[in-house]
């Protein structure tokens, strides 16, 4: 590899309190114990020669080119399954081992092609390189004996190609599916010579379990297992290490270019939230960035059922700011707000806020994080202090059990998911408290110790039940509890929980837990050494979603789980920017860093460095703003990279509010659903465009690093500025680093932060302060940020949204693997082989009774409006419970979902909507009436 | 144990013996005495070993037990008119048979009561010395058990030699929460047969092996990876740990004591490579015999990950006549190094094939001619192949070799599981060379490319030498692919198959179109 090569030592880092120091071909070297000899040499500089060993998995054997001699050792052991020991004289270059190696080199060739000039791997081949460094000059064998030559390729995954005549049988691809992804598709079949790579039980990739992860194309020695993209384009020639735009997981990658182009997506090893492995979005579907749909032009209309037309960047902020000043001034200043995007950086997101701030002058500010973690923010915040996840990633590898609530991480954060299900493999245990058979329930080498599956909409009662049996049962934590919560607080929960109504047995009928299941699942985690709560929007997106969050924290403070290592209440965020939305000031009462515009000293830091005055009240929240536009009163919107009209529920009620506006400016990709209602079209930046930073679930601030100039000629950061100052407010940048500067001087918890020092070090964990320099991976270790913990009632109130006769079954929904929120970017890749539609899972007996078969279209009622779609008949649904996802705008799958919401922050109840399902062979009603709207994309995705 | 005035007749259920007819046999012999009105008794015993004499009856007489084979159903009628339930003449008579040279000149300890006893009878072994080995080690401290089994100088008669007591001394000092027993029953080398024998004729001396080793190195849970071609044994050893179970010898509380230990029976899916001991323990854990490196060592980090004993089932049944006898006992037996007994087997063009158990020190000629009595072809032999299928051959010229892990070494040959395979003059060296490497590409697990690789093309540069294709060329190519598979195999499986070929090459160079070497007989 040309570009950005990053060391591989061949074997695994270890972690061990011993050290042992040996020489290797005279130099001195001390390393942990367990440590390979392999390892040890590559850290004194000293390559030694390697095929089947590299060091994201363990050390296998095999390819027996990494032998050495050790003096006072009988034969020549290979140093990759030969840990360094005290005192051990290694040598590495000997006659005798350069013959051996070449022998071996000699057996490869032998049954390898010799077509490295026309070879997708050339100038990227480690056997190429072998050959090279034990000097191959011959092949005395010939090439007319037993061979693989012929062996055919398999081409069925859109993104990688399996050409098994080029395989050495290393087994990387294999150990890495399973060490490094723990998904177990690949196997060796057969034995002896005959042995080979198979996806499955000799299926294709496609059809196999694979779920193209690419951990085995990274790891393939050759070009067996090799991107699509790099046979098209050959290899890169210079590389820029950035972070993807997926989900909250945040990983870090190194872009490989030639030129501007993209030839290959490489997850990079030293990525702190990833460390090397990456999913099917990331590293494959990043092609929507050069995707035919992309708007490259800023387009305005006076009215929304004109024709687009295109205008240059200046005509477009003039007639922007026009419009927005001129709703101003016929409706009121306070007419007007504006979304930001949870998928932008930071930067971008900053300077959306801070002109609807200073510009717009108001706080009608809001963020499509209101849809998914507000309540995170808030229930951490009263109960922690710090409207943030405790951990970092890595803390799972010190995790002894885990409390899964509400998330599907192989689906929804797979990065993490394979993080977790290695940690699981070791040994710990998981509970999965979920209404669906998510996969970590049970799948290969994982199998939970308990599955909680409780009926949707009755979170609260469980966790109350779960610290029942901890305090009832006497499993709490008293000397943490005593050294670090508020004990007044405190006394107030215990009583409360202490009551026998929350007792398991009393709330079985609610949740549907069985109670003997529930008590043995509390005691698992109570008396972990270690216990870890993972949750996802499976907590926050219901009526008592800030309820639920307080609950968790109240269990893990009364457990004594927070503070250290392995342990921590984590949201896992659905989008890359979810954090860094909120940090930013993106709520309509807070400004960055959390503080409220009602507190004068922080109103007077931002007034004196905007030179402009901020509003001392909140602003509207996002519903707020719909119901507002519906009744009159607001009138114009900036909707910075989200597509409510599809994302938000209750569809037809968003789509009315849409429509009362007098200007609504989109700045997006594509053309999305809402841009149908919108008046200014800002062409956006992909995320390979992009100059600033993401923060993501473990607080984690990576650098986004332009890989490419912008298609459309700006920043966002530089569009919004322009805007700003078309409507009156001089807001100018020189570049994105100017701007986190200007965050950092205005924001406590980010005071550290800068593009040099997050050039210089990789990545900050914020809080990123003068007491904590380099940033906090553990949050709240000697006490919390807050001062006193703060143990909050969390009484269970069911939710409005009832199911009767009418609507008898209860739809949650959720993600799949391959698809991403509302799809506008992964419909617009491959991705689309693995999930072409939105299906409603329901369990074989609902669907009988309905005369519902598998795979047949249905109509999907609730009391907000109806859709359809196809069934899929699935046990992993209890009965009574439907599921889909809402990756697809035909579905819309928020027509049905209802007003619902979180009574702290408005966050949308998802999750629980009452419905019916019955047979049906024709479109929805809605679908109908919005015909133009659903047409589009369709279109655009073929 | 008879019903008054019967007697006892034995016609073994040894598969070797139920492949020639034993089966046959017994219905006959129980329908002529019914038919005859003649009270017996039939135990269906193991067998003595002496396979050409296959199905070898005998008839349990004052004087002591008397022989009668090879018998045949049709010879059952006859044998009754000739009295042979009182030690009648035929022409089959054998005469006693602890007086049949073959096995009258061995010195039976670890096969002691194979074929003497009925193999599900706890009740007979324990009347023929079964137990007391294990009731020895139930009064003494692992440690002890540790080091009288290294004092007895017993070495791993899977092939490997390694010194048993050190094994189990490491295993006891490993410190883990669990520790495990795994006897390796696949016996995969060609003409050996001696664990099955024993498996099926003595399935409780296993089974008191194994929870001696037990004892020795905490262990509660233990394993046999048996090979599924052996389904007699297979079912012999489940029946065996039933019984033994029931009767207090195995599972809780041994012998009344607070020891446990727990066994079971696992079955191979038919991978020579499983006789490995690291691939053997993949298979035991559910994955694909692959071979694991080493370090760490199965006595550290084995089944699962935690301590385990791998030993071989000949070596796991020497052990209990260790305890019952002492080790001094054991160690007065065999040369040198070599220690002990080890039950050879005779086969291949052998006239008398079966099982000798001899103390080491005995001579190949002393084994081939006096106990095997020369090929069964009648021909002069010509080759010898010790070890298995990746031993060396040896030419009649080496045959006064004496039985011993360094002597066998020294001649750049194995002793291993004890397996003799012999050729007569028809043999083809070469081809057998060519066998060795096939072998090893098909049943090679496939991992390390010295192996999976290099036996491919070392049949196919075989194939070129053979044909006097650029014949000094390819010779050295080979002697390169041998010292690459030798000094880079993973396991031993890559690194001896070039034993066979190299002997061969050097002891019968005139099979692949070379002069003979002058010095070929040294």
């Amino acid at each position: 590899m040309s570009v950005h090569k990053e060391t591989d030592h061949g074997t695994p880092a270890i972690e061990a309190k011993r050290s042992v120091s040996l020489s290797i071909d005279g130099r001195n070297i001390t390393v942990p114990e367990g440590t390979s000899v392999m390892r040890a040499a590559s850290e004194a500089g000293i390559s030694i020669p390697k095929l089947c060993a590299t060091d994201c998995i363990q050390a296998y054997g095999s390819c027996r080119l990494c032998l050495v001699e050790i003096d006072g050792r009988r034969g020549t052991p290979a140093s990759c399954t030969t840990p360094a020991e005290d005192g051990m004289e290694v040598s590495t270059q000997t006659p005798r081992l350069a013959k051996l190696r070449k022998g071996v080199m000699e057996l490869y060739i032998s049954d390898h092609p010799l077509d490295c000039l026309t070879c997708a791997a050339n100038g990227d081949c480690e056997l190429q390189e072998m050959a090279g460094t034990v000097g191959l000059r011959d092949v005395r064998y010939g090439f007319d004996g037993k061979n693989h030559l012929e062996a055919e390729k398999d081409t069925s995954n859109p993104y990688f190609t399996f050409d098994p005549s080029k395989c050495i049988v290393c087994a990387r691809c294999v150990r890495a599916c399973e060490e490094v992804q723990g998904t177990f598709a690949l196997t060796i079949a057969g034995r002896g010579f005959n042995s080979k790579v198979s996806s499955g039980i000799q299926q294709p990739f496609l059809e196999s379990e694979c779920v193209s992860c690419g951990a085995c194309v990274q790891n393939c020695p050759t070009a067996t297992l090799m991107e699509n993209s790099v046979i098209e384009h050959g290899q890169a020639e210079h590389a820029v290490i950035t972070t993807c735009a997926y989900c909250g997981v945040g990983c870090s990658f190194k872009a490989e270019l030639q030129g501007e182009t993209v030839v290959r997506m490489t997850p990079y090893k030293d990525g702190g939230a990833n460390e090397g492995h990456a999913c099917v979005k990331g590293r494959f579907a990043w092609g929507y960035a050069s995707h035919k749909d992309r708007i490259a032009a800023p387009m305005v209309r006076e009215n929304t059922s004109d024709p687009w037309r295109e205008v240059s960047w200046e005509e477009a902020i003039a007639f922007a700011a026009a419009k927005l000043r001129g709703v101003q001034e016929r409706h009121g200043k306070g007419s007007i707000g504006g979304i930001t995007s949870s998928r932008c950086t930071n930067e971008e997101i900053f300077t959306v806020q801070k002109m609807i701030r200073a510009a717009f002058g108001n706080n009608n500010v809001d963020t499509c994080a209101r849809v998914c973690h507000s309540p995170t923010g808030y229930g951490l915040k009263e109960t922690f202090g710090t409207s943030a996840g405790t951990q970092d990633f890595k803390s799972v590898e010190k995790a002894d059990v885990m409390l899964l609530i509400g998330a599907n991480p192989t689906d929804g954060h797979p990065v993490f998911g394979s993080r977790m299900k290695k940690r699981l493999r070791q040994g710990a245990q998981l509970i999965v408290a979920d209404p669906r058979q998510i996969d970590l329930v049970k799948s290969p080498h994982i199998e939970a110790a308990h599955h909680l599956q409780l009926l949707p909409g009755t979170n609260v009662a469980m966790i109350n039940a779960i610290a029942h049996v901890v305090i009832s049962e006497g499993l709490e934590d008293r000397a943490f509890i005593e050294e670090r919560a508020d004990m007044d607080a405190f006394a107030v929960w215990e009583a409360f929980i202490r009551e026998d109504r929350h007792s398991p047995e009393a709330v079985e009928r609610i949740t549907g837990i069985p109670a003997a299941e529930l008590r043995a699942a509390a005691h698992l985690y109570a008396t972990a050494d270690n216990a870890a709560i993972y949750y996802g929007l499976g907590v926050t997106e219901h009526s008592q979603g800030s309820t639920m969050v307080m609950g968790l924290a109240n269990l893990a403070m009364a457990t004594g789980n927070i503070g250290r290592d392995g342990v921590g209440v984590n949201p896992l965020r659905g989008q890359n920017n979810v954090q860094g939305s909120c940090d930013m000031g993106s709520f309509p009462h807070e400004f960055s860093g959390y503080r409220h515009v009602s507190d004068d000293a922080t109103r007077a830091l931002f007034e004196n460095a905007w030179g402009a005055p901020m509003d001392a009240e909140p602003g509207r929240r996002i519903p707020n703003m719909f119901d507002d536009a519906v009744a009159g009163s607001f009138k114009g919107l900036f909707v910075h990279g989200e597509d409510i009209a599809q994302s938000d529920p209750n569809t037809l009620h968003v789509h009315a509010a849409l429509k009362s506006m007098e200007c609504i400016v989109v700045q997006d990709l594509f053309l999305n659903e809402t841009a149908s209602f919108a008046h200014v079209f800002f062409p956006g930046t992909s995320f390979l465009e992009k100059d600033g930073t993401f923060t993501n679930a473990e607080r984690r601030i990576n650098r986004v690093r332009p890989a490419m100039r912008p298609r459309t000629g700006k920043h966002e950061w530089e569009i919004v500025s322009e805007l700003a100052t078309a409507m009156g407010y001089d807001m100018g940048y020189d570049n994105a680093s100017q701007i986190m500067d200007e965050i950092a001087r205005l924001t406590p918890t980010f005071k550290g932060v800068s593009f040099e020092k997050l050039d210089r070090m990789g990545s900050v964990q914020w809080p990123c302060t003068d007491d904590m320099p380099q940033g906090t991976r553990t949050m709240h270790e000697d006490g919390f940020v807050r001062g006193k913990g703060q143990f909050v009632i969390t009484e269970f109130v069911p939710t409005e949204e009832r199911t009767n006769r009418n609507f008898p079954l209860i739809l949650t929904t959720g993600r799949t693997l391959t698809q991403y929120n509302v799809g506008a970017q992964t419909r617009r890749t491959d991705n689309t082989v693995w999930h072409g539609e939105d299906v409603l899972e329901i369990h074989p007996h609902d669907a009988e009774i309905r005369g519902v078969r598998d795979g047949d279209i249905v109509s999907l009622a609730s009391r907000m409006g109806a859709t359809s779609l196809r069934a899929k008949l699935s046990e992993r649904m209890p009965q009574g419970v439907v599921y889909t996802t809402f990756h697809h705008p035909v579905t819309g799958a928020n027509v049905v979902t209802t007003e619902h919401s979180d009574w702290a922050t408005n966050c949308p109840e998802y999750k629980v909507t009452a419905v019916q399902v019955t047979p049906s062979n024709q479109l929805a009603d809605w679908k109908r009436d919005h015909a133009p709207i659903v047409a589009k994309p369709v279109e655009a995705a073929e | 144990m008879n019903p008054m005035n019967a007697t006892t007749v034995y016609v073994p259920k040894d598969a070797a013996a139920l492949s020639v007819g034993a089966d046959a046999v017994a219905d006959a012999i129980t329908a002529e005495a019914a038919r005859r009105n003649i009270n017996i008794t039939v135990v269906r015993n193991g067998s003595r070993g002496m396979l050409w004499l296959e199905p070898l009856i005998e008839v349990d007489l004052p004087d002591g037990r008397t022989a009668y084979g090879p018998v045949s159903k049709d010879d059952v009628s006859e044998l009754f008119d000739a009295g042979f339930l009182t030690g009648g003449k035929h022409a089959l008579s054998l005469g006693l048979t602890e007086d049949i040279p073959y096995l009258k000149n061995q010195e039976r300890l670890t096969f002691a009561r194979c074929g003497v006893i009925d193999p599900l009878s706890v009740e007979d072994y324990q009347a023929h010395g079964g137990f007391e080995g294990l009731k020895r080690a139930l009064t003494m401290s692992a440690d002890a058990i540790c080091e009288e089994v290294r004092e007895s100088g017993l070495r791993g008669r899977g092939g490997a030699g390694f010194p048993t007591g050190i094994k189990w001394k490491t295993v006891l000092d490993a410190a883990a929460d669990e520790k495990f027993i795994c006897c390796n029953a696949d016996e995969g080398d060609s003409g050996t047969f001696a664990d099955r024998m024993i498996m099926e004729g003595d399935p409780f001396c296993l089974i008191e092996g194994m929870t001696i080793a037990a004892l020795a190195v905490g262990a509660r849970e233990g394993y046999i990876y048996l090979r599924s071609e052996y389904p007699h044994a297979i079912a012999t050893m489940r029946t065996a740990i039933e019984l033994a179970e029931a009767e207090g010898w195995l599972g809780d509380a041994i012998h009344n004591t607070d020891h446990s230990f727990h066994l079971q029976v696992r079955v191979g899916a038919g991978a020579y490579i499983c006789g490995e001991e690291t691939s053997m323990l993949e298979s035991l854990e559910g994955r694909r015999g692959l071979v694991r490196a080493k370090p760490p060592l199965p006595a550290l980090e084995g089944l699962f990950g935690k301590p385990t004993v791998v030993n071989n089932v000949l070596s796991l049944t020497s052990v209990p006549v260790i305890l019952a006898k002492g080790a001094a006992h054991y160690k007065d037996f065999g040369v040198g190094r070599s220690l002990g007994t080890q039950p050879f087997q005779l086969a291949g063009n052998i006239k008398h094939g079966g099982i000798v158990e001899k103390a080491f020190g005995v001579t190949l000629r002393e084994l081939i001619y006096d106990f095997g009595g020369g090929t069964a072809t009648g021909r002069p032999l010509r080759a010898v192949q010790t070890g298995g299928p990746l031993g060396a051959y040896l030419p009649e010229s080496l045959l006064d070799t004496a039985e011993d892990y360094e002597a066998f070494a020294a001649q750049e040959a194995m002793v291993g599981h004890g397996g003799i395979v012999v050729f007569d003059d028809n043999v083809d060296l070469a081809q057998q060379a060519r066998f060795a490497m096939e072998f090893c590409a098909v049943e090679s697990c496939g991992k390390c490319t010295p192996c999976r690789i290099g036996s491919q093309r070392g049949v196919e540069v075989l194939d070129k030498i053979i044909a006097n294709e650029d014949r000094a060329n390819n010779l050295e190519l080979m002697k390169d692919l041998c010292d690459v598979m030798t000094e880079g195999s993973l396991c031993a499986m890559g690194g001896l198959t070039p034993m066979p070929v190299e002997s061969a090459l050097k002891h019968f160079p005139e099979d692949f179109g070379l002069s003979p070497r002058a010095e070929a007989a040294e």
